[in-house]
């Protein structure tokens, strides 16, 4: 059994470094992967060997799980450039972005203390094309390599994130 | 987790809540958000010609920590000249607070708004 674990994830399911991906081939290499490496296969091996097929096949998963979200599928394309998307530390947000982002808390907060679900559904809806347009705008960024714009984008992302759980909450707490 | 006393009595009666009217000279604003855990914090104050803060407002989204760490810094700034609320550390947040690890970060986005206000009202008055 060899494994290069030094590959990238986009080399280990043998796909182009880019943003824009195919999902179905990403899918069918998973399972291939899965298949290959799964620990079922390495019942009767030695301790060593079934030990290197779980740290696979956990590689495995984790790769997929970062090259299917587009989040964490830019946020890794950044890291490979060398870019750190400072979402732990970088607070300084566009001024009408974070406006946007607090009447958004507004409408949720109201919508969620009325339990209106239809209202909370409209949100989401709302929301839903709102990240497919930054999605599809980090794409561009880092197609253009315009990596500062696109770790913009990426910090963006993860308060949309963020609302859509929250979008998520809501409706689950005034349906139950 | 639990919260530390200090921390639940900001979020249970948070001091300064609220906004100044726009377009007003005197006022400062600074607008900051964590993306890593989507909380977004809005501080505004206001400075007397004496270049002292008189008065501060917050409106903060985000959990009690950052609500709790809002609250004290809107405290801690009125009386101060825009140098001395420059000043003002996170880890001293943190540390009022008694803050835990992970949500040092509450703090820092306190010290950030407050900065970006002060950035804010000098850019307004050159």
């Amino acid at each position: 059994m060899t494994f290069d674990f030094a590959a990238s994830h986009f080399d280990l399911f043998e796909q182009p470094a880019r943003f824009a991906i195919d999902a179905r081939a990403l899918d069918a290499r998973y399972r291939a992967l899965q298949a290959q490496y799964h620990p079922d296969r390495y019942a009767s091996a030695g301790d060593a060997e079934k030990r290197l097929a779980l740290q696979i096949a956990t590689r495995v998963n984790e790769a997929y799980q970062i090259l299917k979200s587009p989040l964490a599928r830019g946020r890794y394309l950044l890291t490979l450039a060398g870019v750190d998307t400072q979402e732990e530390t970088n607070t300084a947000m566009p001024m009408d972005f974070l406006m946007g982002q607090m009447e958004w808390r507004e409408q949720i907060a109201e919508a969620r203390a009325s339990g209106n679900v239809e209202r909370l559904e409209a949100l989401n809806t709302e929301l839903r094309g709102e990240i497919g347009d930054l999605e599809a705008e980090l794409g561009d960024l880092l197609d253009a390599d315009r990596l500062a714009e696109a770790a913009v984008a990426v910090r963006k992302l993860r308060f949309l994130e963020k609302l859509d759980q929250e979008i998520g909450d809501a409706i689950e707490a005034a349906l139950f | 987790m639990a919260y530390s006393e200090k921390v639940l009595d900001h979020y249970e009666h948070p001091r300064n809540v609220g906004s100044f009217e726009k377009g007003d000279e005197t006022i400062g604003t600074g607008m900051v958000g964590a993306p890593a855990c989507g909380d977004v914090m809005k501080l505004q104050i206001k400075v007397g010609a004496d270049g002292v803060i008189q008065d501060a407002k917050f409106k903060t989204y985000g959990c009690g920590s950052a609500i709790a760490s809002s609250s004290l810094i809107t405290e801690w700034v009125k009386g101060k000249t825009l140098d001395e609320a420059l000043s003002i550390k996170n880890t001293q947040i943190a540390e009022e607070l008694a803050l835990p690890p992970v949500k040092i970060h509450c703090s820092i986005l306190a010290e950030d708004a407050i900065k970006a206000a002060v950035e804010d009202y000098r850019k307004k008055h050159g």
